[in-house]
């Protein structure tokens, strides 16, 4: 897990930024030009600025976030208990599907964590099947039955 | 929404992120060959369709000091579960928050919901929350801190072009 970077590595104008572009970009052709100005800095200074945030890690992404469903697929949320002397391994085996958007280490039983995307939701079966055959591990289903509305978002 | 091959092509040069410049649809119309507005009015529709939920940034909360990380889990009673989910939903430490099928005997919990916070002591306040919100409407509880990501990716399109 990644360290937090100290509190100095990030100035107000990044933590602008970072609160600004969480929400989005407009899809124009200077999509930085509103938060540039907002920043008092160039549209190239905010290109810079991420570039830096990405390389030192206070950024995991920045582009389109897709939906599945929307597209006709499917999210899956599944869980593994993976025995501790063979962790490592079966995480690379889960990572390596192209499936597995995300995958997270839990303190439980149940320790390792992942989500399947697919274009199709009967991937999602075959996928954690497959999953099944190469560990010999039980993968637990747990899709969304419902939703709910959030406002939180990360105040950098 | 039925995706072309042209859209497709589009996410899958982005997938891995908008390239780093001033004018990013741009370059990305460069690399397909595509005018800088047809990259653009495809993004649009497939963000009024929902496909794209947005173009934007994600941080990554522990490198921006929100080190503990919780999914707490919760036993609600079906005919409750999304009266009271609601109200969970809505408190501003929760970043997300789903029911979910139990998984029964070793999983008894339907109610999924993300805390956040700098330490484990602040993330087990916002717990205890939670609880009292819920109340007699919950049979049991827990939560799963995580120790690690081992990837994160986001959603890729398979094949080719």
């Amino acid at each position: 897990m990644r360290a937090a970077l100290p509190p100095e590595a990030l100035d107000a104008t990044d933590r602008l930024l970072i609160n600004r572009l969480q929400d989005g970009l407009p899809l124009t052709h200077a999509p930085f030009a509103p938060v540039a100005q907002e920043a008092g800095i160039s549209e190239a200074e905010v290109v810079d600025r991420i570039t830096h945030m990405r390389e030192i890690g206070a950024i995991t992404r920045f582009g389109p976030f897709l939906d599945a469903e929307a597209m006709g697929g499917a999210f899956c949320l599944c869980a593994m208990a993976v025995p501790a002397d063979r962790f490592e391994s079966v995480m690379t085996s889960v990572n390596a599907m192209p499936e597995v958007a995300h995958n997270y280490e839990r303190q439980h039983k149940l320790n390792m964590w992942f989500v399947l995307a697919c274009e199709k939701p009967d991937q999602i079966a075959e996928a954690a099947a497959r999953i099944e055959g190469e560990t010999g591990l039980k993968v637990l289903l747990f899709p969304k039955r419902h939703e709910f509305f959030i406002g939180f978002r990360v105040e950098a | 929404m039925t995706l072309d091959a042209t859209d497709r092509r589009i996410l899958k040069a982005t997938a891995g992120g908008l390239p780093l410049t001033p004018h990013p649809f741009e370059e990305v119309g460069r690399w397909l060959f595509l005018p800088e507005n047809e990259v653009i009015a495809r993004m649009a529709a497939m963000q009024e369709d929902g496909v794209i939920r947005r173009v934007a940034l994600a941080p990554n909360h522990y490198a921006l000091g929100l080190a503990a990380n919780g999914m707490s889990v919760w036993d609600l009673d079906d005919s409750v579960a999304k009266t009271v989910g609601e109200k969970v939903g809505a408190l501003p430490f929760v970043s997300h928050c789903y029911l979910r099928p139990r998984a029964l005997p070793d999983w008894p919990y339907n109610l999924f919901a993300m805390l956040h916070g700098q330490t484990r002591d602040e993330v087990e306040a916002k717990r205890a929350e939670v609880a009292a919100l819920l109340g007699d409407a919950c049979r049991s509880h827990d939560i799963l801190y995580s120790t690690r990501i081992l990837k994160k990716t986001g959603m890729r399109l398979a094949g080719e072009g």
